[in-house]
């Protein structure tokens, strides 16, 4: 139901999702990002084969805005479909989440950040 | 038109909900984005009982009910656990959550602002979750 699959470019860390993360799934996003947080400070989160997510997924990225902010950690996610990129939105969290469409675009804002 | 789906209250059901809920909205609606938004707002719900009135115990279920109407499609979630008190939810404000880092607490407040009306009602030994979606032009 849910792959995390993560790999390094250059000193990004990128966090590829697959399939869909809701109230039973986000527990494996939970335990991968409170991990990756430690030793990470550029972040890419691939959402390219990400079909869907619930209040439970928004909810795993929220709880670790502040610590990312305290630790000087960014995070971008790129590559979300319409309807995942619409959830975000109902609830304004673009405005505080950062996302584009692709990896390159991610990656040229993070270092122009 | 009408549909009905018994599922038990276990997470990993949630899948075969939202399945339930998108092949219902496919026959009537041509915007993804409209049915990914109730599907989503009926998970949420669905989600909220299974965890906070039932314990996520498989021997308890819900019962799910669709029904497309001339003007709005009316989602019925009937279980007989612990009644949820609406009255009693407060809305968290977006900064709280961060600022709380709680994982949980925004569900409802996706449903609040993807459905029309909701209404939580009593019947007897039964809970209804009833929520409402208007729509144009289909």
């Amino acid at each position: 139901m849910i792959s995390i699959l993560t790999e390094t470019e250059e000193d990004f860390f990128i966090i590829n999702i697959s399939g869909e993360i809701d109230a039973s799934s986000s527990i494996h996003l939970d335990n991968k990002l409170g991990e990756i947080i430690k030793s990470a400070k550029k972040i890419l989160v691939d959402c390219t084969n990400l079909k869907y997510i619930s209040s439970a997924g928004l909810g795993v990225f929220m709880s670790y805005i502040q610590e990312m902010e305290e630790g000087d950690i960014r995070m971008i996610l790129f590559g979300m479909s319409s309807n995942v990129k619409n959830v975000f939105e109902i609830l304004g969290l673009d405005q505080l989440i950062k996302m584009v469409e692709t990896k390159e675009e991610a990656k040229s804002l993070l270092n122009a950040i | 038109m009408q549909y009905n789906y018994k599922v038990p209250c276990a997470k990993k059901n949630l899948v075969d909900i939202r399945d339930f809920i998108n092949k219902a909205l496919q026959n009537h609606f041509d915007s993804e984005i409209d049915i990914h938004s109730m599907v989503l707002a009926v998970d949420e719900v669905c989600a909220n009982l299974m965890i906070h009135s039932h314990n996520c115990n498989p021997n308890d279920s819900l019962e799910l009910f669709v029904e497309v109407q001339k003007q709005e499609v009316v989602f019925e979630i009937r279980d007989t656990g612990n009644g949820f008190n609406f009255k009693d939810y407060r809305e968290p404000t977006i900064q709280e959550i961060i600022s709380e880092k709680k994982k949980g607490g925004i569900g409802l407040l996706l449903v609040k602002r993807i459905m029309d009306k909701i209404e939580f009602i009593q019947n007897k030994n039964t809970n209804i979750c009833r929520l409402k979606k208007k729509f144009f032009n289909q």
